[in-house]
């Protein structure tokens, strides 16, 4: 084909459950491409000599060769390729934020000068991956002859799944601890099953079983045994420490703490781990929340809004001190809560919360809010309007604003080096912190960020793991 | 998989009061005077529940938790029977209790007052300022004598230093525990007081002993989600900043705790909590 005739194909749209209906359930919003689709997307691409799609991959997945395969419907092939660097390619496919990485560099996107036209990389990547799982095409991988060594993963994320699967390839014998009764971090307490289906997360679990990696569950290392102590007594080699940015913060305004005002941690943790809305059969206590504001404009904000509807919310407002611009959220995410109905509040920010004398919230009193100078972010600084007070109706408020790095691992361990933001420090180059053979990565060492840039951490610190083994 | 954590003994205490003897080697292992544990007796469809450590075995690999059956979850778990397993045991959570004389301050007189079931929690914190050479004063308080747990234990710690205090008068002095404790105040050498049980007691212990400029700390029990401090769930405003619970706490000085606001919180779901209750005993589950 020519370049002209690949421009000329039009850009595959993504099924999806109509907004009315999916605004009730729990299941996946997007549907996926099928075959056809997927390989007519991947033809769009116009396998450039620079590849900058693989420059705007936190892990640069070779794109253009995945791409190809994809292209002649050998889709086993694309997925061999995308393994080649990514280990979570279903994951990935569904949560990346292509409109800043990948499809934003895409040279198809800016030759119809629209990001949305560029090639759906996203969307053919979970193609194939998915194919995969739901064949059972999975080709088992094998392992490198046992070295003896034994690695301790903590946590069970993204960053953490990565690496104890790296490690257990290189022949090392690998344990995760994971403090919650269920392993996945983020993906399972955080990202709802209507965009991160748990049956995806479980089957990579399964996957590390299979590479003979051992789960201990409820397992909380600072807690039920000091990290050191893995080391010094259990006779762990090496350590990885994966316990990512659970932290949430509040806002520290008046009224924060009364009934109904939630971090969007505990509220979605109640929903998606606890399952709090199977409220016949759910032990974890359901708060009906029948007008609900959610505070933020993140991932997390998009998250816990949709996930109001969801739970039966008759009114759910988006309120968010900067434009929609700006806001950091992935775009598809943004786009799908409209669809739903939550109602965009930008350009405002809350104030304080109101109760009554029984401690529950009866309001949300907020300030209208103006974009003023940049700030170090390069954001325009968002500046309170003086005297624009107003009042939501409210009985929910879910405050996202964000989340810091759990700091139970350095509190409980002497020597372990972080920065003023409680993040890990680590080298660079092979993710080791201050203590010798304890590695980090993923939001631990970054603060909150990207399942994919977790997934490079756990790549890049098992590396440094696997040579630090081989010297010991 | 680890072994899950099996019920090695069952003991009913009282008519809602029961003492279970845990399978839990690390937990025992680790834990010191003042944690707790999360425990779920379903990891599908349970809620994650706090219950305060009363007592742990290193070379038995055992840790005993005395509960109250309060709700659907403390229900269910009481009819639950030697042999059986948990499914999720965490721990031990929380920060260990500040003990006098090992801390840097000198030995002194501490005044333990246990309201209820509280003294379960109290018992292993009152061995351990004992052994660090604190004077152990124990003051235990209850309904009625029938509910009192623990009460040989605490007398092995505090001899005739034991004041027990009953509502009415069943045994000991009839009252409350803060009648004690402010007389006790009153005749000085205190240096400090803890407090263990339900919230509204520890509220009143601390306002009776503010006067007296007598440091007292206070184990919180509040509602409780994750247990590592990623929800916020257990949150309280203590000096006015707001703190979680599972990771700050438990304990925390009870003269800067807004205690007001934490009961408030902790009615938060009592239709919900009201509901599964009638559903446990409706069902003759319980």
């Amino acid at each position: 084909m020519t370049p002209k005739e690949r421009m000329a194909i039009p850009p595959q749209e993504m099924p999806q459950q109509d907004p009315k209906v999916r605004a009730h359930n729990m299941n996946e919003v997007a549907l996926g491409y099928t075959a056809e689709m997927a390989k007519t997307e991947a033809s769009r691409c116009l396998n450039c000599p620079t590849k900058p799609c693989m420059q705007g991959c936190p892990v640069a997945v070779n794109i253009p060769g995945f791409l190809e395969k994809a292209a002649a419907g050998d889709f086993a092939g694309a997925l061999a390729v995308i393994r080649e660097t990514s280990l979570l390619p279903a994951v990935c496919g569904r949560v990346c934020p292509q409109e800043k990485q990948c499809q934003k560099f895409c040279t198809m996107g800016k030759m119809l000068k629209d990001v949305d036209k560029a090639v759906a990389i996203g969307r053919v990547e979970r193609f194939v991956a998915d194919l995969a799982r739901n064949t059972g095409a999975e080709t088992p991988v094998a392992c490198a002859p046992k070295t003896g060594k034994r690695v301790a993963v903590i946590g069970s994320g993204p960053a953490s799944i990565t690496c104890a699967a790296d490690c257990a390839k290189a022949g090392h014998d690998v344990t995760v601890f994971e403090a919650f009764h269920k392993c996945g971090g983020v993906l399972v307490y955080g990202i709802p099953e209507f965009r991160l289906p748990k049956e995806i997360v479980r089957k990579e679990i399964d996957g590390l079983k299979s590479l003979g990696v051992k789960i201990e569950t409820n397992f909380v290392v600072g807690r039920t045994r000091k990290l050191k102590d893995l080391m010094a007594k259990d006779g762990f080699d090496a350590v990885f420490v994966g316990t990512g940015a659970g932290l949430p913060k509040f806002m520290g305004i008046e009224g924060e703490n009364l009934n109904g005002v939630f971090s969007a941690n505990e509220y979605l943790t109640r929903a998606n781990l606890m399952k709090a809305y199977l409220e016949d059969q759910a032990a974890t206590p359901f708060w009906h929340g029948k007008k609900v504001a959610v505070l933020g404009g993140g991932n997390v904000a998009m998250d816990a809004s949709r996930m109001a509807l969801r739970l039966g919310a008759e009114k759910v407002y988006l309120v968010y001190r900067r434009s929609e611009a700006e806001m950091p959220a992935r775009r598809e995410e943004v786009l799908h809560a409209k669809e739903e109905g939550v109602e965009f509040h930008m350009l405002e920010n809350a104030k304080r919360v109101l109760g009554d004398d029984k401690g529950f919230v009866t309001g949300l009193e907020c300030l209208k809010y103006e974009l003023g100078e940049p700030d170090a972010s390069g954001r325009r600084s968002p500046v309170a309007i003086k005297g624009s007070e107003f009042t939501l109706d409210v009985d929910t408020v879910i405050v996202a604003v964000g989340n810091a790095s759990n700091p139970l691992i350095p509190a409980t361990t002497d020597g372990l080096e972080i920065n003023k933001r409680g993040n890990i420090v680590v080298n660079p180059d092979t993710n080791m912190t201050s203590i010798p053979g304890v590695f980090a990565g993923g939001d631990i060492v970054l603060g909150a960020a990207t399942v994919i840039l977790a997934m490079g951490e756990g790549r890049r610190a098992a590396a440094g793991i696997n040579v630090y083994l081989a010297a010991k | 998989m680890r072994l899950m954590n099996r019920i090695i003994s069952k003991k009913q205490l009282s008519e809602n009061v029961f003492r279970m003897e845990l399978e839990a080697p690390l937990i025992a292992e680790e834990r010191k005077p003042g944690q707790f544990v999360i425990l779920m007796i379903d990891e599908d469809l349970g809620e994650r529940i706090p219950l305060t450590i009363g007592d742990a075995d290193p070379v038995r690999g055992t840790i005993t938790i005395i509960f109250q059956t309060v709700g659907a979850t403390t229900m269910k778990l009481s009819r639950m029977n030697v042999g059986d397993t948990l499914p999720a045991v965490l721990g031990p959570l929380g920060r260990p209790t500040d003990i006098r004389g090992l801390n840097g301050e000198k030995p002194g007189h501490v005044i333990c007052v246990g309201g209820g079931i509280g003294v379960a929690p109290m018992h292993p914190i009152a061995q351990a300022l004992k052994a660090a050479g604190n004077k152990v004063t124990i003051i235990m308080g209850a309904r009625n004598v029938g509910l009192f747990v623990m009460k040989e234990e605490m007398e092995k710690i505090a001899g005739e230093n034991l004041i027990l205090v009953t509502d009415d008068g069943s045994s000991g002095r009839k009252g409350l525990v803060t009648d004690p404790l402010k007389e006790l105040c009153e005749q000085g050498g205190v240096d400090e007081v803890i407090t263990i049980g339900p919230p509204i007691m520890m509220k009143f212990c601390a306002l009776a002993t503010k006067p007296y400029g007598v440091k007292t700390v206070a184990s919180l029990n509040t509602i409780m989600i994750d247990g590592t401090g990623m929800c916020g769930g257990c949150r309280v405003s203590v000096g006015g900043e707001t703190k979680f619970v599972c990771v700050d706490g438990p304990e925390f000085d009870a003269h800067l705790v807004d205690w007001d606001m934490m009961l408030k919180r902790m009615g938060a779901f009592k239709p919900q909590e009201q509901r599964a209750k009638e559903h446990v005993c409706k069902a003759g589950i319980f």
